[in-house]
This record gives C-alpha cells, sequence and structure tokens, in this order.
C-alpha cells in the first residue's frame, strides 16, 4: 500500500514540477531545485522462475546505496527476511528498508506468486543512479524457509536501455528448522488442514543464511516430508534481468 | 554466412576511417563435460545474431530443441541455423561426449554474429540438456571460462524409465545410459512435469534397485550438480 502512495506521489510531484517549470520560464527563475524533484531514473526488474515445482512468492526489491545492506549469505537473516522467507510477506522487509536514509526506493510486485516458468516484473523509479544498487528477494513457496534473490549488486552504472542479467541460487535464510514436515510449508504442497503455516517467531539458533542444500523429498527417503521429487531443484532457481527504463 | 563474412571484410577500408565496424574473427572453443556419470550427445556450436536463440529459460521449447533433448538429434537446430558453416558447427566431438571430456573447435564468427550458443542432450535423461543461450562473445583477444548448467527442456516427463523403444518427440522414456549402466522394471518417477517451459533441471532422482524401484537410473552414477560443463573460448 505504501508503494502505490509513492507513485501516486511521484505522478503528483510530476504535475507540481510541471507547473512551476511553466510558471519558471514566465518569471525567469531558476528552476534547477524544482528539476531535481523529477524522477530521474526507472529500472525494471524481471524475475524468471526457473525451478520445476516451486511457486515464487511477491517480489521485495530494494534500492540503496553502499551503506544499505538488506540481507548477505554468511550473516544471520533480520526480522523481515525471516518472515518473507519463511511466508512470502515482505511488508516488514521492505519497511525496514523504507526507514533508512540510505535507501532510494523499494518496491512489492503487485501480483500474488507467480508459479514455474513464469515471470514477474516490478518497476523502481528513484531520483539518482549515482552510488546505486539492488537487492532483491522472493520466496521458494514450497518450502520451510528458502529464497532467492539478489544481495547488493551495483546498477548505477547502467545506461538508459542497459540489461543485466544474474542467474540467482536459493538460499536458506536459516530461521526455521528444513523439516519439509506437513504443517510447517506455505506454498500449495502441503495441503495439511487449515494450510501450511508461514511465518513462525521461533528461530534457529546459530543460523545464517547460506545456500540452501535443497529439499530432501518424500521420494528420497525423508518419509515424513510432504516434498515429492517434483519440487527438487538445482541451481540456478531464477533468471533476473534489470533493465533501466530511464 | 561465408558470403556475409567475405562482404565485411571487403567494407573494412572503406569503413574504417569512418565508424568501428563489427569485424569477424576466428575463436576456439572447447567444451569439458564436468559431470560424474552423464554422456553428452553430439554438440551443436553456433555464433548468431542477437535475435536467434536455440532456447530460453522460461520460454516453451521449439519442435527443434524438443528432438534434440528428447532424442540428441540437432538436426532441425541445424536447419534452423542454416546448416552447418563456418558459424555453425555440427558434432565436434565425433560423437558422445564422455564424463570428463572434452572437445574443441573453431568458429569463424561472421560480423553481426556477436553471440554464442550450444546444446546436447545429457544421458541418461528424458529431456535434460547442457546449454548456453547467447552468450556475448567477448571481443578482446584472450581466454575466457564459463560454466554451464543443465537444463529441462519441459516436454517429455521425467520417468526416469529406459523401456528400450526406438525414441521419438513426445514419447516417453529415455533413449539409453551409454554406459550401459542403467536399471530395467522401474515404475517411473514423474507422470509430468509441472514447468513445461524450459527451465534449470532438478536432477535425477534414482534409486538403487537395477531391477525395480521406482528409477531405472541409479541414485549413485547419475545424479549431478550445476554446473556440468566448462565453456572456454579463446579469442585471437
Amino acid at each position: 500500500m505504501k508503494r502505490q502512495h509513492y507513485s501516486k506521489l511521484a505522478l503528483l510531484t510530476a504535475t507540481l514540477v510541471t507547473t512551476s517549470m511553466l510558471s519558471a520560464c514566465f518569471h525567469n527563475k531558476d528552476d534547477d531545485d524544482d528539476m531535481q524533484e523529477m524522477p530521474k531514473v526507472s529500472y525494471q526488474i524481471t524475475v524468471t522462475n526457473l525451478t520445476n515445482g516451486q511457486p515464487f512468492t511477491p517480489l521485495a526489491a530494494i534500492l540503496h546505496n553502499a551503506s544499505y545492506q538488506a540481507w548477505r549469505a554468511g550473516t544471520a537473516a533480520g526480522s523481515g527476511l525471516e518472515k518473507l522467507a519463511e511466508g512470502g510477506d515482505t511488508t516488514e522487509f521492505l519497511a525496514t528498508a523504507d526507514t533508512d536514509a540510505n535507501v532510494a526506493g523499494t518496491q512489492a510486485s503487485a501480483n500474488g506468486p507467480f508459479g514455474p516458468g513464469s515471470s514477474e516484473s516490478v518497476t523502481v523509479t528513484v531520483d539518482s543512479a549515482d552510488d546505486l544498487r539492488l537487492s532483491l528477494a522472493t520466496m521458494l513457496a514450497n518450502t520451510n524457509d528458502a529464497f532467492t534473490g539478489i544481495d547488493d549488486i551495483v546498477i548505477g552504472d547502467l545506461a538508459v536501455g542497459d540489461k543485466r542479467e544474474v542467474m540467482a541460487p536459493a538460499y536458506d535464510a536459516g530461521t526455521e528448522a528444513n523439516s519439509e514436515a506437513g504443517g510447517t510449508i506455505p506454498g500449495p504442497a502441503d495441503t495439511t488442514m487449515g494450510g501450511g503455516e508461514g511465518y513462525n517467531a521461533a528461530t534457529e539458533t546459530g543460523r545464517v543464511i547460506t545456500v540452501h542444500p535443497g529439499i530432501v523429498s518424500q521420494d528420497d527417503g525423508l518419509a515424513t516430508s510432504i516434498l515429492t521429487e517434483a519440487q527438487r531443484w538445482q541451481n540456478p532457481v531464477a533468471k533476473i534481468v534489470i533493465e533501466r527504463l530511464q | 554466412m561465408i558470403k556475409s563474412f567475405t562482404r565485411s571484410l571487403a567494407l573494412v577500408p572503406m569503413l574504417a576511417g569512418v565508424a568501428p565496424v563489427a569485424l569477424a574473427a576466428d575463436i576456439d572453443v572447447t567444451i569439458t563435460n564436468l559431470t560424474h556419470g552423464n554422456h553428452f550427445t553430439p554438440l551443436l556450436v553456433t555464433a548468431h545474431d542477437a535475435n536467434t536463440h536455440l532456447f530460453q529459460g522460461g520460454m516453451a521449447a521449439s519442435a527443434s530443441l524438443r528432438l534434440m533433448a528428447e532424442c540428441g538429434d540437432f538436426s532441425l537446430l541445424s536447419t534452423d541455423l542454416g546448416g552447418a558453416d563456418g558459424d555453425t558447427i555440427e558434432n565436434p566431438a565425433a560423437g558422445l561426449l564422455a564424463p570428463g571430456a572434452s572437445t574443441t573447435t573453431m568458429l569463424m564468427t561472421a560480423g553481426g554474429n556477436t553471440q554464442l550458443s550450444l546444446v546436447a542432450m545429457v544421458l541418461p535423461t528424458n529431456d535434460g540438456f547442457v546449454g548456453v543461450d547467447s552468450l556475448t562473445l567477448p571481443t578482446t583477444a584472450g581466454h575466457y571460462t564459463y560454466y554451464l548448467n543443465a537444463y529441462d527442456a519441459g516436454t517429455e516427463a521425467n520417468d526416469e524409465l529406459l523401456p528400450g523403444t526406438m525414441c521419438a518427440p513426445g514419447v516417453a522414456g529415455i533413449p539409453g545410459a551409454p554406459n550401459m549402466d542403467a536399471g530395467t522394471g522401474g515404475t517411473g518417477v514423474a507422470m509430468a512435469d509441472t514447468n513445461t517451459s524450459v527451465h534449470i533441471h532438478r536432477g535425477v532422482l534414482g534409486d538403487t534397485n537395477s531391477t525395480g524401484g521406482i528409477s531405472d537410473l541409479d541414485s549413485t552414477v547419475h545424479r549431478w550438480q550445476n554446473p556440468v560443463a566448462k565453456l572456454e573460448i579463446t579469442v585471437k
């Protein structure tokens, strides 16, 4: 919801700036300050789901400078990433970023989860490309706490029309045991009565974000798993294309 | 392809002082099979323009790709590319590329053919293939290394069974295990692909029962991890 407000604000800003530019012409004022309020750079980020059996939850994209860290392999996941990786909820992950002065803009994709073979895009518009980086996360829904994304890639160097492609592996948030048990997985594979659980407040102690070891599945010997061989994957699980639009 | 190569060379003197020209280049390409127990069928290696794709992740496989991925036959893909020539190399290994084996070939990339793609089926799988889609060829002289993943064409269920019948697109079953190390009597792993577009192969499951079980593949031999191949490019 917050992002929709942002978009409206951007439109409103653009309208106001246009008006003040016109008045600037008539009144012969210096309009440099007004120009700086116009959105100057815009990026479209497209994620293609390359798995066989893992729906991806809505994308959460954060554009930031070198001083912000949304998540990082080898360190413990923050509370926002935990909620995203266990239940697909982008709210806290993005709200935390929005309060940080080093974050230029955030965006969650508007649609619901997207399945294997499908793609989803978000467009983020910010004021400046200076020192601009992208971090991104989306959950593999038929898991306990697997996610894929980008941990801090430079995008400020892209010229308008340029694209950068990243093939991303699946990560384990390290916040929930990989039990694969019924009732612990939010995706459609968990047909337990009432549906699988998403986020839970419990955390694994001493765990950090790592590359995910993969699921085992009932077909490969984990009798208590509700997952099948069809939900296994090999890396990379996602193709991520970042294109600078303006 | 050769004609345009010659033509672009002929234009060089006229244009040299005017604007940069995409020059033809000779490059060496080496492919190494990095798997533990999987063969690659005959490779198709091609340099092409930016609008050509043998396959794309997230897109449905063409009938030509399907024939290659299910049966190891690149003939339709090669026809799509206009046949073998300086830019399109068929079967550089002269047959199967065994685990650990390498093959080297030379491409004369015509001007405008700035991208490289290659494909080969991974055996024994239902429709798994090793590939790279439209890699931008380096233009500075040097030696470049890339690692390639195994894809699933999304066109055939990964039942992991070897029925011993003639391979044809759309017909279930793995066409063969070159090391003759597959089992029989499996009941079948998957009846359908969830993802019917080209995607990263989830790997084979296999089992340890050579006369029954769920799969005719051997879980201790036929599994792999990405990357499955090493691609080396030498620009002269």
